[in-house]
C-alpha cells in the first residue's frame, strides 16, 4: 500500500503561483512557513502581512488572509491587527531592506513592545525586486548596481547584523538565523520558524527568524553557486544560530 | 455616556466621542495641540478592553491604523499638521486598500514646525493630500465642541459605510477651548464589515487587501470605483450650513472655527442693513461645488474668509468657474492670530461697498 | 520504493532537486514546459526511495506529492 509522505501544504493555495526567480530561496521559505502554519493548526486564524519587495505578491501563494503593507511598515501593520484581534495569528514576511533599512524603527519598536507576532526576514544582501542595489546587509566588497566597485565601508558603511541587534531587544522571545542551502539546513530552518510562531502562540513576545537566502538573478550566480555563497562568505559575516530562545526556556 | 451638558475641552470631547462611537483601537504619537486625545484614551481604552498603542512615530501610527482597519474594527488616530505630513504615505495606502478608519487632524500653524496657534493652514493637506495617486480623504470640519462630538460620530459612520479613511479637521482653537456640549449616544446604525474584513480564512477563500494590482484594466477600474464612492458620499453624506443666504447680495464662505466668528459678523451686518449671508461647508472633501455654484448665481459677490493664505479659496473659485462671473474676494492671514468679529465685519463692510454698492472709495485687503 | 508527482509546468529548472536526490533519480527534460524551461523529470530507469528530499529543496513547490511503499 502506497503511503503519502509529502504533499503541498494546505497553507499554500491550490492555484498558487510562485512569483520568484528560478532557484530563489524565497520559495522554500514560503513553503516552510506554510508547513508550520499547517502543523500548528492555525491556518484558519492567521493573517499575514505582505511587505514591499519580492514578497509583495504573497497572496499569490499563501492560503491565508493577507494585507499589504507599505515599504518597511509591516510590523506596525501587524501591531494594529494583533492589538485589534489578539486571538489571530499574525505574521510578517519581509526582506532585509524592508525590515532592517526603511522599516528598522517599526521593527525595533514592535519588538520592544513585545508584540505577539512572528516576523520572518529574508536576508539576501540586496534589493532584489528593484534589480540588485546595495542594501543594509550588503557585504563588504559585494558588487551591486549601486556599489559597482564593491561595497566600501568608507562610502557606504557596514552590513547590519539584524539578529545581533534584535536579541538585545527585551520584547523578543525568539531570535534565530538560518540558511536554506541544504536539505539539513532546510529541516533546521523549519524547526526555528515553528519556534518563532510558538513564541507568539504562547504569548512570550515577538518571534523572529532571519533567513540567509539566495538571489541568483541579482548575484549573477547559478542557484548552486548561490548556495555556496550562503555557506561561505555570507555565513561568515552573518553567523547562523539561535540567538535567543525564551520558548525552550518556558517549557 | 452621560447624555447631559457638561463643560468640555474639544480634544476630550473628540476622545469621549470616539469611545462612545465604539472605537476599538487607537494609535497615536504626541503633538500639541491634540495630545489630550491620546492621553485620555491611554487610560480609558485599556480599562474598556480596547487597544491603545503609543506608537513610535506617526509613520507607525498610521500603519497600525491600516492594520486595525483591515480587520473591520473601528479604529482612530489623531495628530496635527507636520505630523499629519508623516502620515501621507499611509493614507494613500489606506485609501487604495479601501480600509475604513478615522484620522483626527487638529491643525496648528505652519509651515514646518510653525507653532501651536490655531490655524486653517492644512485645508489643502487634508483635502488635496500629499500621498501619491488618485484618492481623496473624506473630510469634515467642525466649528464647535459639540460639532467635534457629532462629526466624530459621522466620521466613524461614513468610514465604515463606504470603506474609506475619513478625516475630522479641527484646529488648535477647537482642540483647546472649553464650552458646554453633550456626548450623546452614537446615532448611526452599525455597518457589518464581515463580508470583506480579515479574520482568518475559516470555511472560506482567503482574502487579500492590497493596493498593488498587476492588471492595468483592473487597476483602472478599481480607482474609478473608488471615485464613484466619493460621488455617493457627496450625494448622501454632505453637511453644510447656510445662514441668511436668501436675498443676500454678498455671501461669506468660511469653514471651521473662523466660520463661527464670521457668522457673528454676518449677524452684525444684517443688523446694519447689509444683505449678507454665510455658507459654511462642513463636508470639505469631496467639495460641495454644486451648492457653491448655485449660490454664486444668485449673489453679486463672494467673500471667502480663512485663517490661511487662501486654501479653500481654490475650491470656491473652481466651483464657480464657468457658472457665474462674480468677484471673489478673500480675507485671510497666515495662521497664528485669530480674527475678531469686528475685524471680519469691517472686511464685510468694505467688500459690500465695493461689490454690491459699487462704491470703490475704500481699498479692500 | 517511492513515487513523486512533479508538476512540470511549475518547474523553473533550477535543478536543486537533481543535485539533492540521493539516488540520482531526477534529470533535466529535453522538452520545454509552458514557461519555456527545461523542467526536471524522473528517470524511470532509476529507483526513487520516496525520501521527499527533492520536494523539500524545491523552491517552486513543483513536486506536489511524494509517496512511499514498503
Amino acid at each position: 500500500m502506497e503511503q503519502l509522505v509529502y504533499k503541498k501544504p494546505e497553507s499554500i493555495r491550490d492555484d498558487f503561483k510562485i512569483t520568484f526567480c528560478p532557484g530563489c530561496d524565497h520559495g522554500v521559505a514560503v513553503r516552510l512557513v506554510a508547513e508550520v502554519l499547517d502543523e500548528l493548526g492555525v491556518r484558519e486564524k492567521t493573517i499575514g502581512i505582505a511587505s514591499v519587495g519580492c514578497s509583495v505578491f504573497s497572496y499569490d501563494f499563501f492560503n491565508v488572509d493577507i494585507v499589504e503593507s507599505a515599504h518597511g511598515r509591516s510590523l506596525a501593520v501587524a501591531t494594529g491587527i494583533k492589538r485589534s484581534k489578539p486571538d489571530k495569528v499574525v505574521f510578517t514576511y519581509q526582506g532585509d531592506g524592508d525590515l532592517a533599512s526603511i522599516g528598522l524603527a517599526e521593527t525595533i519598536h514592535a519588538m520592544t513592545r513585545g508584540e505577539n507576532v512572528t516576523a520572518i526576514c529574508i536576508n539576501n544582501t540586496t534589493y532584489g525586486m528593484t534589480g540588485g542595489q546595495a542594501g543594509p546587509t550588503t557585504l563588504i566588497g559585494q558588487i551591486t548596481t549601486t556599489t559597482t566597485k564593491g561595497r566600501k565601508p568608507e562610502l557606504s558603511g557596514y552590513p547590519l547584523k539584524i539578529c545581533e541587534i534584535l536579541k538585545e531587544v527585551d520584547g523578543t522571545a525568539y531570535v534565530a538565523r538560518v540558511t536554506l542551502d541544504s536539505y539539513q539546513s532546510i529541516l533546521n530552518a523549519k524547526k526555528c520558524i515553528k519556534k518563532a510562531f510558538e513564541a507568539q502562540l504562547k504569548g512570550l513576545g515577538t518571534g523572529f527568524v532571519e533567513i540567509l537566502a539566495t538571489c541568483p538573478t541579482n548575484w549573477k550566480m547559478t542557484p548552486q553557486e548561490s548556495h555556496a555563497r550562503v555557506r561561505g562568505e555570507m555565513s561568515e559575516v552573518f553567523k547562523p544560530g539561535v540567538y535567543k530562545d525564551k520558548v525552550s526556556e518556558a517549557v | 455616556m452621560k447624555n447631559e451638558k457638561e463643560l468640555l475641552k474639544g480634544n476630550y470631547a473628540i476622545a469621549q466621542a470616539a469611545i462612545e462611537a465604539g472605537c476599538q483601537s487607537y494609535f497615536g504619537y504626541p503633538i500639541t495641540p491634540q495630545s489630550e486625545i491620546g492621553e485620555y484614551l491611554s487610560t480609558k481604552m485599556p480599562e474598556m478592553g480596547r487597544a491603545f498603542v503609543a506608537a513610535e512615530s506617526e509613520v507607525a501610527a498610521i500603519n497600525m491604523l491600516l492594520g486595525a482597519g483591515s480587520t473591520g474594527v473601528k479604529a482612530m488616530t489623531s495628530s496635527s499638521s507636520c505630523a499629519v505630513s508623516l502620515m501621507q504615505e499611509g493614507l494613500s495606502f489606506i485609501a487604495g486598500d479601501e480600509i475604513p478608519c478615522v484620522l483626527v487632524s487638529v491643525m496648528r500653524a505652519g509651515p514646518g514646525l510653525g507653532y501651536i496657534y490655531p490655524s486653517q493652514g492644512d485645508y489643502l493637506q487634508a483635502t488635496k493630500g500629499g500621498g501619491n495617486g488618485d484618492y481623496k480623504i473624506v473630510t469634515y470640519a467642525p466649528n464647535s465642541v459639540q460639532e467635534c462630538i457629532d462629526l466624530t460620530y459621522k466620521c466613524f459612520y461614513v468610514s465604515q459605510k463606504y470603506r474609506t479613511p475619513v478625516c475630522l479637521l479641527a484646529d488648535g482653537m477647537l482642540g483647546q477651548m472649553m464650552e458646554p456640549a453633550v456626548v450623546g449616544e452614537y446615532p448611526y446604525e452599525e455597518i457589518d464589515q464581515s463580508s470583506w474584513a480579515l479574520d482568518g480564512a475559516k470555511d472560506r477563500e482567503p482574502r487579500h487587501i492590497a493596493s498593488i494590482e498587476r492588471d492595468q484594466e483592473t487597476l483602472k477600474t478599481r480607482v474609478v470605483k473608488i471615485f464613484e464612492k466619493y460621488n455617493r458620499i457627496l450625494e448622501n453624506e454632505n453637511i453644510f450650513e447656510k445662514y441668511e443666504i436668501d436675498g443676500a447680495k454678498l455671501v461669506i464662505t468660511a469653514f471651521g472655527s473662523i466660520a463661527r466668528i464670521a457668522k457673528a459678523a454676518v449677524k452684525m451686518a444684517r443688523k446694519n442693513g447689509l444683505k449678507v449671508g454665510l455658507f459654511r461647508p462642513i463636508l470639505l472633501n469631496p467639495f460641495p461645488e454644486k451648492i457653491v455654484a448655485e449660490i454664486a448665481q444668485k449673489v453679486d459677490g463672494i467673500l471667502d474668509i480663512e485663517l490661511n493664505c487662501g486654501q479653500m479659496l481654490q475650491d470656491i473659485k473652481a466651483s464657480i468657474a464657468g457658472v457665474a462671473s462674480i468677484p471673489i474676494e478673500f480675507y485671510g492671514r497666515p495662521a497664528g492670530v485669530m480674527m475678531t468679529v469686528e475685524e471680519i465685519y469691517k472686511q464685510i463692510e468694505n467688500v459690500y461697498k465695493k461689490i454690491v454698492e459699487k462704491n470703490y472709495g475704500t481699498a479692500c485687503i | 520504493m517511492g513515487r513523486i508527482v512533479l508538476n512540470r509546468d511549475k518547474c523553473k529548472a533550477c535543478y536543486l532537486c537533481i543535485d539533492a536526490c540521493p539516488k540520482k533519480v531526477l534529470e533535466a527534460d529535453s522538452a520545454v514546459n509552458e514557461m519555456g524551461y527545461y523542467p526536471a523529470k524522473v528517470n524511470s530507469e532509476k529507483e526513487c526511495i520516496g525520501c521527499a528530499i527533492c520536494a523539500k529543496v524545491c523552491p517552486d513547490i513543483a513536486i506536489e506529492k511524494v509517496y512511499y511503499e514498503k
